[in-house]
């Protein structure tokens, strides 16, 4: 399947190599890099990219493109899959996953994927098998390693690795058993020049934090299991119990894992928590255009919206911009044409605004269309769809785990048209 | 067997002798080796390598020293050579030794060493053979495992025979992951000699029967790297592996699915067949929908789906739910590729959802949707709105979104589309653009309707700045007037006008084309064209020559008074031309037209062959081939066959024998048969939600499966009439007395809901067939008479009451362009008009002319309009989010099915904003035909009053028999309780009905503030204000409860109050906009007072009697 990994920085340098079968020649990046220099724009190289001999099948995270090597048919989500499972394991290991963090650990990288493929399949993904196989590495275990000669690498079979639950390792103990849960849901929407919706969307997630002694088994219920209208689970829940009586029931894996990711059932009208003003106007034959933004809480049940953050790609003809935030922060980057303005946190007796003028090339016509505002927000300790957890409960271990749920709500790909 | 083993454990052991002999003899050697080696280094001072060779020196020194720390370091160095792609193979020696280390880490490396260069220096790597021989044994299961993961990794034809024969001894082994391990060995042992394929094949075999969920996945790969076409050793173990496969780990699931796939292309008859129809005695046990279809069993040759097939396709589907997208969309293809036409439409959903993942994986889900796409609109139509472009999207995806919008496009749809389509055109992505100008063409060709407005919205983009913009237009434009010449003069000579400005070359020689061929409709402006082509012929590209010449011979033909001169200097051009094709043309065009005596016969015809009328080009999706790869493969994304690619048979005629799936005695089989025997309605009501009994059953394993399964099946039953009552309970409970609601009705109805809703979710399936069958003309359902049994109808009306949550979603969907329309511009438009005027006109950017200053006026305006507009629907949807119980939804009768000969009619007030008009109150109303026939053009006929202002749902071409729909329609009650009488009319009869309004439905929610509600209140005394002491009910003083209640009679508001005992609520009429406010102030229980203020007094007193006996009640 996967013959070969190669590992291709921003600047278009091979920093790390590997092979599951015979050696491929890294000559057969250059069909990358053609494909690369072809492309305007970095996510615009193709993931899946012909050769004579081979094909490239590569993903681009954190700025390093993941190039991996295929020699025969193979379904391409399946290395695409793979290869973003990687790059989460590096961050799961790291805490990062840059060139810089690879480079300084490529040791463990190589246990790493050699651990995770076998002849080009993948053998364990799993994070909790994978760290018990290769301990991820810290500080304080690297010192103890070079005073008392111990490794980092597991000598024995991980116990995931053979039982029912491969995603859970044995002999957990915590001295606080605890359990959270944060349910984070996001909002894709588009809105178009006059303010109305034109698409509407919210997708979220329970993401769990457990940490609990021994073998739990947790139920966990909702109070409106019926806005739930298509749901991915991790392997650990079990379908049936979920088709019968609309309850998550599962032995969790140790540590940080994705519970769920749910789509809220379209029926429900989107809440749409901000709203904004905007006036951007260029005028034919002038150098100067104007822009004045507003932005303001809507639907947001009395939570603040906070981290908000809102960015823009002006048109190319656009020299430098002039602009007076009434609170925040603004950059505009004059190369790229970027627009940011960190706003923060959204006054609702003082609406934050950002108002100014733009410069443009002298003599260039007017732009086209009036640049997109994409919108970065959160809200705190709400669930926009009203999702609600009814209660959390342990089976199959006697003490009493401590609970938490949090909910937020943040914007996904949150558009307004101009 | 045995003694093929023992006959190759000598071989082994010769090999091994061989080896060990070479490895002496190699140890020997090595040292005066080496140092010559270094002698030769040290001497290549200028070696650009040199650094690094010094460094692997010292490295070599560490490797060879007795700490253990130093060595380990050394490797960790090497590795990290090895990881950069440097050259560390002279190590190897010094390497190889550390084979045996006690250190595990160590031991890892050397291993990642020894994998990486064994090939190159086979003779050293032998040195390590014996090491993981004596592993092999080890009592460590874990240690057995990675000894054969690098034995089997090292590429050295000497030691097959080993390999082979550690092979064959893992295979057996107790530990399933050291079968695992054998079986990713079988691959390494193929790719490295393929001669030993009828070995390893047995082993296969072997492992293919192995009962552990670890194996499965990689023995299938094996199977599939090694023997894809021994499909004969799937037989035995097909059902095995569906049923396992739910529990083998994720990659396992893909690589198994796809086997199955082409397995099941192979053994079972196409579902497909003209008529096909499910088999009752397997199928009807799954998908209860299919009751209808019982009679079509009769017919001659029924289709029955083989039990494994089903098998397969229900084993499959709980795992579109995976996390993992190359499983969902494995399952999807399979789904594709071998269900029923209407069972495909479940994987809708899931493949919708994995576009929220990665860019890649979104590419290549995109892609394969779009080959769907083409084929079956209906089952992305819902979704349409997740295919809208983003202004971040990468541009490969924006393509494929918009290839998919295009083939999504139909009559219903098409100005949404067209509107999105405005917004792209304007794009700073101008490849984006210009892909979407051609998508444009497309819709515009393929339906008739919008063909005129694309064609103009085509015309003012002429005017466009951008040249790429323009140059696709006038391509698109070309092949739009192809289909419709006549009319089109004007566009023609507008073009001609524009052509000075143009010089994409293509869009030049679109225009002179179109000159050509269009010359006699304008004989005045083509040979002045002609005379302009004439001074600048020789600067011009060679496409737009050759049109030249082209341009030159048709004008000759036709109008040669004119035009005679300016051709013969043209083809003299043309002559002497650097290009030969346009030589060649130039020569071929002048025998053609100017007549000479060696012309000869062809003369005669030039005008023929010149001005032949040409046929329209079709405009084709580049999906449009796609499907004959199977979906999901690497050549399907490369739309080129790939390497190793195994093509996907076609159905057979007559399947093949099916007992070869057999396993010792019938077990599936035997469960299959006496299911048929039960009553067949409850069967299929539970096999949707209870898999898991299901699937006890199927393995045979205990009676209790059984039992347990028909236990639930009962009480599915029982739910499902259970439902069916409350709902016919409370429509006759609210004819009677509308005011009336007990809380017990209350609750129990939202009880039947979320009933009813869990229902729906699990059937969405077979409901969704029914949509895409009612299109397509030539289904299976055609045929069908009436058999309506009484469970199964009852079962059908439930479904078909819950499916209307997505229908009347799907059609909100249709209508909010209209909504946004009519909001931002807020004047009343009737709706058929609205939708032809949704076009590309008002691209009014584009126009030479831009007044600044009024549009921008517009603009703020209509946005303010549209702030109001927001604090409506602002307020509605809070109360939604809010709101506990989301809204108890009450259905009332508008038409019972007896005096509606069949058709009946319920409705419901959905609380929403109506998007036709503000001051209308949105009634959803659900049509179904209970009668036996399809009932067909359902509307709207003479309304009473006469002034009555309703917004009627489009008319319902046709309704098929059981089914039902669901349409929002808009009425203005003008704040008055006064029924709006209408007529609703099939194409054969009219039905009087009348629609009443509660008056707390003639009310929207509107938020304020208690400040602002006090405020309020106090400007609304007086005549303005009715109040009662009302008795409370005990268990409603809850505020809980009390929200509840009321929210249940009127659809206000809740103000958030800071006094527990005070509860305000706030609405206004849809109509006029006027406040109502309601208070209730707890007394000493179960005194409370209620006091309504608002201008309007008779709802005033209406909603007070109605509160009050809402709250009245417990």
């Amino acid at each position: 399947m996967i013959h070969s990994l190669f590992l291709v920085n921003a600047s278009g340098d091979i920093f790390l190599e590997k092979h599951w079968k015979s050696v491929v020649s890294r000559s057969v990046c250059d069909y990358f890099f053609e494909a690369q220099e072809r492309a305007t724009e970095p996510e615009n190289v193709p993931p899946v990219i012909p050769t004579p001999h081979h094909y490239l099948i590569s993903v681009l995270r954190h700025r390093i493109y993941f190039v991996a090597v295929i020699q025969s048919e193979v379904p391409p989500l399946f290395v695409i899959e793979f290869l973003h499972r990687v790059v989460d394991t590096f961050q799961d290991y790291f805490g990062v996953c840059t060139e810089a963090a690879i480079k300084d650990n490529v040791v463990v990288v190589y246990e790493l994927l050699e651990e995770m493929l076998d002849n080009g399949f993948p053998l364990a993904t799993e994070s909790n098998i994978l760290k018990e196989l290769i301990k991820p590495p810290t500080i304080l275990r690297t010192m103890v390693n070079t005073i008392t000669g111990l490794t980092n690498v597991g000598e024995q079979l991980p116990t995931g690795q053979l039982s029912v639950v491969p995603w859970r390792r044995t002999g957990v103990k915590y001295t606080n058993n605890e359990a959270y849960f944060d349910v984070v849901e996001e909002i894709d929407a588009i809105i178009d020049k006059s303010g109305s919706t034109i698409t509407a969307e919210i997708q979220g997630v329970i993401d769990a934090c457990v940490k609990l002694t021994g073998m739990p088994d947790l139920t966990l219920s909702f109070m409106n299991p019926r806005l739930l209208d298509d749901v991915s689970f991790h392997p650990c829940v079990r379908f049936k119990r979920w088709e019968a009586e609309r309850i998550l029931s599962f032995i969790p894996p140790d540590g940080n894992f994705r519970l769920l990711s749910y789509h809220v059932s379209s029926q429900n009208l989107v809440a749409i928590p901000v709203y904004v003003k905007h006036n951007i106007t260029f005028r034919e034959g002038s150098s100067q255009g104007r822009f004045d933004l507003t932005l303001g809480p809507k639907q947001t049940m009395g939570k603040a919206v906070e981290s908000v953050l809102v960015s823009s790609q002006l048109p190319r003809g656009v020299l430098n911009a002039n602009l007076n935030p009434s609170q925040g922060t603004y950059t505009f980057d004059p190369v790229t044409k970027l627009l940011s303005w960190d706003v923060g946190k959204i006054n609702p007796q003082k609406l934050p605004s950002l108002k100014g003028t733009m410069s443009l090339q002298a003599g260039a016509s007017k732009p086209d269309e009036n640049p997109t505002i994409n919108i970065q927000f959160k809200i705190q300790q709400m669930a926009i769809s009203g999702l609600k957890v009814n209660r959390l409960d342990m089976y199959g271990e006697k003490y009493k785990p401590f609970k938490g749920i949090k909910y937020m709500t943040k914007a996904g790909k949150f558009q307004v048209r101009t | 067997m045995d003694a093929g083993l023992a006959s190759l454990r000598s071989d082994a052991v010769g090999a091994m002798r061989t080896a060990l002999v070479s490895a002496e003899n190699l140890q020997l050697s090595l040292r005066t080796g080496l140092s010559q080696e270094e002698q030769a280094l040290t001497q290549t001072k200028n070696n650009p390598k040199e650094t690094n060779k010094t460094g692997n020196e010292d490295l070599k020194e560490m490797l060879e020293s007795n700490k253990e720390s130093l060595k380990l370091e050394a490797m960790k160095r090497v590795v990290g050579l090895i990881a950069k792609g440097k050259n560390a193979s002279e190590l190897f020696p010094a390497v190889v030794k550390n084979v045996a280390s006690k250190n595990i880490e160590l031991k890892k490396l050397v291993y990642v060493y020894l994998v990486r260069y064994a090939e190159e220096q086979q003779d050293l790597a032998l040195l390590s053979i014996s090491t993981f021989q004596r592993a092999l044994k080890d009592p460590n299961q874990f240690i057995r495992a990675s000894a054969l993961r690098v034995l089997s990794s090292i590429r050295v034809p000497i030691i097959v025979p080993i390999m082979m024969l550690a092979i064959k001894e893992a295979a057996a082994d107790l530990s399933p992951y050291v079968r695992k391990t054998s079986a990713h060995a079988i691959q390494k042992l193929y790719s490295l000699d393929p001669d030993q394929k009828e070995q390893l094949i047995e082993v296969i075999e072997k492992l293919l029967k192995d009962k552990s969920t670890l194996v499965a996945g990689s023995v299938v790969m094996a199977f599939e790297e090694v023997c894809p076409d021994r499909i004969d050793l799937i037989h035995k173990n097909y059902r095995k592996l569906c049923n396992l496969l739910v529990d083998v780990e994720e990659w396992g699931q893909v690589v198994i699915i796809s086997m199955l796939t082409r397995y099941a292309r192979t053994q079972f008859t196409s579902p497909w067949k003209e008529g096909a129809m499910c088999d009752e005695n397997s199928d009807k046990a799954f998908y209860e929908s299919d009751s209808e279809e019982k009679k079509d069993e009769k017919e001659d040759k029924p289709y029955v789906m083989d039990p494994d097939h089903r098998l397969l396709l229900r084993n499959t589907k709980p795992l579109l739910q995976s996390r993992n997208t190359a499983v969902v969309m494995s399952v999807a293809q399979l789904y594709w590729h071998l269900a029923p036409k209407h069972e495909v439409s479940i994987v809708t959903k899931s493949l919708v959802r994995l576009l929220r993942s990665h860019r890649e994986v979104q590419y290549i889900v995109l892609q394969n949707i779009a080959t769907m796409s083409i084929q079956r609109k209906g089952m992305f139509e819902p979704f349409m709105k997740s295919f809208y472009v983003r202004s971040t999207d990468a541009t490969h995806i924006k393509t494929l979104k918009l290839e998919i919008l295009t083939n999504l496009a139909n009559e219903a749809n098409i100005s949404t589309i067209l509107r999105e389509f405005q917004t792209y055109v304007k794009s700073q992505d101008k490849a984006f653009a210009a892909a979407t100008i051609q998508a444009i063409g497309r819709c515009a060709t393929n339906i008739s309707e919008v063909t005129d407005t694309c064609l103009n919205g085509l015309v003012l983009l002429l005017s466009n700045r951008d040249e790429t913009v323009v140059a696709e237009s006038v391509v698109v434009i070309k092949k739009l007037l192809q289909t419709q010449p006549t009319q089109h003069c004007e566009i023609i000579k507008h073009m001609a006008k524009l052509f000075d400005n143009i010089t994409v070359p293509m869009a030049r020689a679109s225009i002179l084309w179109l000159m050509g061929e269009y010359c006699e409709r304008v004989p005045k402006i083509a040979p002045d064209v002609l005379r302009k082509m004439a001074k600048s012929f020789t600067a011009e590209e060679d496409i737009v020559k050759l049109q030249t010449v082209n341009l030159a011979a048709k004008l000759y033909l036709t109008n040669s008074k004119q035009t005679k001169l300016l051709t013969q200097y043209i083809l003299n051009l043309g002559k002497y031309d650097q290009n030969y094709d346009i030589r060649d043309r130039t020569r071929f065009i002048r025998q053609l037209i100017v007549p000479n005596e060696k012309s000869g016969a062809l003369n005669k015809y030039a005008r023929r062959i010149l001005l032949a009328p040409k046929p329209a080009p079709v405009l084709e999706s580049a999906f449009k081939d796609r499907d004959r790869f199977q979906l999901g493969t690497l050549s399907h994304s490369l739309n080129t066959k790939a390497t190793g690619y195994q093509e996907l048979s076609d159905w057979p005629e007559v399947a093949p024998d099916q007992s070869v799936r057999n396993v010792e005695v019938i077990e599936p089989i035997k469960e299959w048969a006496p299911l048929v025997g039960k009553t067949k309605k409850a069967k299929s009501d539970e096999k949707f939600y209870s898999d898991e009994e299901e699937d006890k059953e199927e393995e045979g394993s205990e009676s209790s499966g059984s039992e347990d399964s028909s236990s639930s099946s009962s009480s599915s039953e029982e739910s499902g009439s259970e439902s069916e009552e409350e709902s016919s309970e409370e429509s006759e409970k609210t004819s009677s007395d509308s005011g009336q609601s007990s809380s017990r009705s209350e609750k129990s109805s939202s009880e039947s809901e979320s009933e009813k809703k869990k229902k729906r979710k699990t059937k969405k399936a077979p409901q969704k067939k029914s949509k895409p069958s009612a299109t397509e003309s030539d289904s299976d359902e055609n045929g069908n008479g009436p058999v309506a049994q009484a469970s199964s109808l009852s079962a059908d009306s439930s479904s078909s009451g819950s499916d209307s949550d997505s229908e009347g979603e799907s059609d909100s969907d249709s209508v909010t362009p209209q909504k946004k329309k009519s909001e931002a511009k807020s004047k009343p438009k009737v709706e058929q008009k609205s939708k032809k005027e949704v076009s590309l006109l008002d691209l009014d950017d584009f126009s030479p002319a831009p007044t600044n200053a009024p549009k921008s006026a517009v603009i703020s305006s209509s946005l303010l309009s549209d702030l109001e507009g927001l604090s409506l629907s602002n307020v509605s949807s809070t109360m939604q989010v809010t709101t506990p119980s989301f809204g108890p939804v009450k259905t009332y009768e508008l038409l019972h099915h007896m005096t509606g000969k069949g058709l009946s009619a319920k409705y419901h007030f959905p609380r929403q904003p109506c998007l036709y008009e503000p001051s209308m109150v949105s009634v959803q109303v659900i049509l179904t035909n209970g009668s036996d026939h399809c009932l067909e053009e359902i509307h709207i006929g003479d309304r009473s009053p006469a002034s009555l202002n309703i917004h009627c749902f489009n008319t319902i071409e046709r309704l098929e028999q059981e089914a039902s729909v669901t349409v929002s329609m808009g009425i203005d009650f003008s704040d008055s309780t006064q029924a709006a009488n209408f007529q609703l009319c099939t194409k054969e009869d009219q039905f009087s009905v009348s629609i009443q309004p509660a008056v707390g439905e003639l009310l929207m929610p509107s938020s304020m503030s208690e400040q602002d509600f006090c405020k309020e209140q106090g400007k609304l005394l007086g005549m303005n204000e009715t109040s009662a002491t009302i008795s409370m009910a005990t268990a409603n003083t809850s505020s809980q409860a009390i929200n509840k209640h009321v929210l249940s009679v009127a659809n206000v508001g809740v103000v958030s109050s800071s006094q527990s005992d005070f509860h305000r609520f706030a609405g206004r009429t849809i109509s006029s906009g006027a406040l109502v406010l309601v208070s209730l102030e707890l007394k000493e229980s179960p005194a409370a007072l209620l006091t309504i203020n608002t201008e309007k007094s008779v709802m005033a007193s209406m909603l007070l009697r109605d509160l009050k006996q809402a709250l009245a009640q417990a």
